[in-house]
């Protein structure tokens, strides 16, 4: 399926597993409800990922953390937007993995999903086809600032770019 | 009020550029009419039954001048002449052509203004107490906790595709004029007992719609520095844990409801716990920022009553009647909180004319410091009028067919437009709120009835507020025809109640006789000075049961 | 795919939204010429039998695709001196405008073909 980073398209070097074999596949994405078994039978030079359903927990999640090098959210509709928080508490808990977002996304999220943690976003070829790697770029560069502290980086902060003309001009009229 | 700076400004602009590239994007087919509804929702674009309606956001229902006359030139440029504000301090425009849209918001973004969030599952525009900075009985304004969340819900990476809408109101005096107990979250600012801070009181799952709920109360005192992190731990846990599968159980209401307030408080405070605060909140010099916006005008020093207001009273008892109704006390002397009717006899109610709406703007540029509000009842508000310069404005007001003195009376009625223009109604509202208006139209009848709120919907999902009227009606379908289910005890202030059904539903042409037989019950039972609700609560819902079953089997 | 969904009795014309105007319109054909879109919902075609309807159908799944309409979908009515009338007092009001308004839509000439201009 094709994948996006920030930057545009995207070569995946991830295979999905059947089940839990996952053989010698070097980069291995398994599902969630077998990921216990995938992980018993990694072998040193092997990195798991794993395909959580965005209903999981993340209390279910944050042990298996440290073993993962991808975690690959599904989005069952673009509408559902349960992944933007769980990117969201999987980065608190330090994760420095990829997390990629799953499913039939527009465009218009790319944003979103970049400010809360994800790196990656795997489309359906359908939609791909329709919102090309173009259109995603644009839609990602919407806003130049906004307004929530703590999402993506601070000089696209609106709060602290407030802050920071308040430092440059501690003394501004009324 | 507050005043866009350069990154407010930069952000609407470039709101606007998104949606215009949108509506492109769905013209040529790169986005389906599936993905792009909830796009044009989150900016306000519905498809009615006869065109596309427009909402646009009045953040907090404050408005000025210039703002308003915008919206009249919109109203007549691109529009029918006419908008109609709503139970969410909102204005909606009936008749835009989508072609338009981008060009329509190209002129809100020069007035400071936006259709951001004005309908879709996502962080609706705040709404709050239309008495702000004016009321005798505020301990706080709650306009710049409105402005904070205003701007901290806009656009929001994590919450912008929630399970449903999400309603969010704030108020900061003793009486709710606000409904915050019918809203997804409420805040109330109060005083904490021991250190005398303004804090807040946090309610979450009040709701109206398919299932009413009051909200609870989960934080009696949160530091005021900490609102948004407490804000992003009840909207994380409601996104990842708020129902999925059944769009009438996925508001918070519902989820607090199956787990418990209880429960649903210490996720809340579990999540909040791991949030590091200073990195989310807002300094609290942004916070001052904000804040000195909303400092009082200049008021003049003046006596407390006028003598000039007090004279025309004295000559002119219509005046006197119109000012007794619709003026409230205000916080400096020799002011006050004027409330214009937008409930004539025969009009829509939340209606206006662009000529109405330039006449009002003209009077808050000269009476009111050039402000305004829009009131959840679907009224407006010049909230600091000299009372000496009150017979002018009433004057005024006359010449434009504003000047009904009927203000929180029994035709002062709450309706949504229902099936005459909304496509999810399943009846009409406007035509039955003309039919009890009408029937009541004697003013001093009105006056002797007393504070009697009507509130219609057209549907279950209850714009009109139905379920916290004294008198609710519910438009609904039976078997082919418009069927209207009357509640009653029902409040939408500090003391808030869902009301009870009377009976089985009447057909439209039978409303007016079930309210007329309602209201005499009240007015047989009621003791000296009582009103309608407090008397229900006296006597109870029975007298008024036997009275309804009247009308239902007279009707049969 | 969603099921389809149980086709409303006929006679029924078929009726939806311009997408970028929002204005009702009608399936009308002219003549013996393909299937077009009108205002005038006195103008539109009135499908009596199954197949007329799959023509409707056929039609509206088209425009769809095209991104000419939205919200398209069949309306049962009756005959009421040779006009088609929904049955149902929802979709009647989407055949005249806001009832509270009779200035305002259809009713007052909007898009009606044989109402005087201006």
């Amino acid at each position: 399926m094709p994948l996006l980073d920030r930057t545009g398209s995207a070569e995946d070097r991830w295979t999905r597993s059947e089940g839990a074999a996952i053989g010698n596949i070097p980069a291995a994405l398994v599902p969630w409800e077998v990921l216990v078994e995938a992980l018993d039978a990694q072998e040193a030079e092997q990195v798991i990922g794993v395909i959580l359903p965005n209903s999981v927990p993340f209390l279910a999640l944050a042990p298996f953390l440290p073993r993962l090098a991808l975690v690959a959210i599904t989005f069952p509709a673009y509408a559902d937007g349960r992944g933007f928080s769980l990117a969201r508490q999987i980065r608190r808990a330090g994760f420095a993995g990829e997390i990629r977002a799953s499913g039939p996304l527009i465009a218009d999220q790319f944003a979103y999903a970049l400010s809360c943690g994800f790196d990656t976003i795997e489309l359906p070829e359908a939609n791909a086809a329709r919102q090309p790697v173009p259109q995603w770029l644009h839609a990602r560069d919407s806003f130049s600032a906004t307004y929530q502290r703590g999402y993506g980086e601070t000089d696209r902060n609106i709060l602290d770019q407030r802050r920071a003309a308040r430092t440059a001009r501690p003394l501004a009229a009324e | 009020m507050y005043r866009y700076d350069e990154f407010d400004e930069r952000f609407v602009r470039e709101r606007v550029a998104q949606f215009t590239d949108q509506v492109a994007r769905r013209l040529d087919g790169s986005l389906t009419e599936d993905e792009f509804k909830p796009l044009r929702l989150k900016n306000g674009v519905y498809l009615q039954l006869h065109a596309y309606m427009l909402r646009i956001a009045v953040p907090y229902g404050t408005l000025n001048s210039r703002q308003l006359r915008q919206l009249a030139l919109i109203g007549e440029r691109y529009d029918r002449g006419y908008g109609h504000f709503t139970t969410r301090q909102n204005l909606q425009f009936n008749w835009p052509k989508l072609r338009d849209v981008p060009e329509i918001l190209g002129l809100l973004a020069d007035v400071e203004m936006h259709c951001i969030q004005t309908s879709g599952n996502c962080i609706r525009n705040v709404t709050a107490d239309h008495f702000a900075g004016v009321a005798q009985d505020e301990i706080e304004d709650p306009r710049p906790t409105a402005e904070l969340i205003r701007q901290w819900s806009s656009a929001h990476p994590e919450f912008g595709y929630l399970p449903r809408k999400f309603k969010i109101a704030v108020t900061g005096a003793e009486a709710d004029r606000a409904v915050i107990k019918a809203h997804d979250i409420g805040l109330r600012l109060r005083r904490h007992p021991d250190t005398h801070e303004t804090c807040y009181e946090i309610s979450v799952g009040g709701g109206l719609g398919r299932t009413p709920m009051i909200g609870k109360v989960v934080r009696d005192y949160l530091p005021k520095k900490d609102l948004l992190a407490y804000l992003e731990a009840i909207m994380r846990v409601y996104n990842l844990e708020g129902r999925r599968d059944n769009k009438y159980k996925a508001r918070v209401k519902i989820l607090v409801h199956e787990i418990g307030a209880e429960e649903f408080t210490r996720r809340v405070e579990a999540e909040f716990a791991q949030l590091d605060g200073p990195s989310i909140n807002a300094d609290p010099e942004e916070v001052a920022r904000i804040a000195a916006y909303f400092a009082p005008p200049a008021y003049e020093t003046l006596p407390a009553v006028s003598n000039t207001l007090e004279a025309a009273k004295a000559a002119n008892p219509a005046f006197a009647r119109w000012v007794e109704v619709n003026t409230v006390p205000h916080k400096a002397p020799g002011y006050t909180a004027l409330t214009i009717s937008l409930k004539p006899q025969g009009q829509a109610p939340g209606d206006a004319t662009s000529e109405q709406m330039r006449r009002v703007a003209d009077l808050a540029e000269r009476y009111s410091f050039d402000e305004l509000r829009v009131t959840h009842a679907q009224n407006l508000v010049l909230p600091h009028v000299r009372q000496r310069d009150l017979f002018a404005i009433w004057q005024q007001l006359g010449e434009a067919g504003l000047a009904t003195a009927n203000v929180g009376l029994v035709t002062d009625i709450i309706a949504c437009p229902g099936l005459d223009y909304c496509a999810l109604a399943t009846a009409r509202s406007i035509p039955v709120a003309q039919a009890i208006q009408s029937r009541f139209a004697d003013e001093a009848r009105q006056r002797e009835i007393g504070p009697l709120g009507i509130k219609i919907s057209g549907c279950i999902n209850a714009c009109g507020h139905h379920h916290v009227g004294h008198i609710g009606i519910l438009g609904l379908e039976k078997r082919g025809i418009e069927s209207y289910q009357i509640t009653l005890g029902g409040d939408a202030t500090e003391n808030a109640a869902i009301g009870e059904i009377l009976g089985p539903g009447l057909a439209a042409e039978e409303v007016p006789d079930a309210i007329e037989r309602i209201v005499g019950v009240y007015l047989a039972a009621r003791a000296e000075g009582e009103s309608f609700i407090d008397t229900i609560r006296r006597i109870g819902l029975a007298p008024f049961k036997a009275a309804f079953q009247e009308t239902a089997r007279a009707a049969a | 795919m969603a099921a389809q969904a149980k086709r409303v009795p006929l006679p029924a014309i078929l009726l939806a939204n311009d997408l970028l105007d929002g204005d009702v319109v009608f399936a009308f054909a002219d003549g013996a010429g393909p299937l077009a879109w009108t205002r005038d919902p006195a103008l539109a075609l009135v499908a009596t039998d199954d197949a007329a309807a799959d023509r409707l159908e056929a039609f509206a799944a088209a425009e769809l695709r095209g991104n000419r309409v939205v919200d398209a979908y069949l309306v049962d009515v009756a005959i009421e001196s040779g006009s088609p009338v929904p049955r149902h007092f929802r979709e009647r009001f989407k055949t005249l405008g806001p009832s509270n308004r009779p200035d305002l839509g259809k009713q007052a000439g909007d898009g009606i073909a044989s109402a005087p201009k201006g």
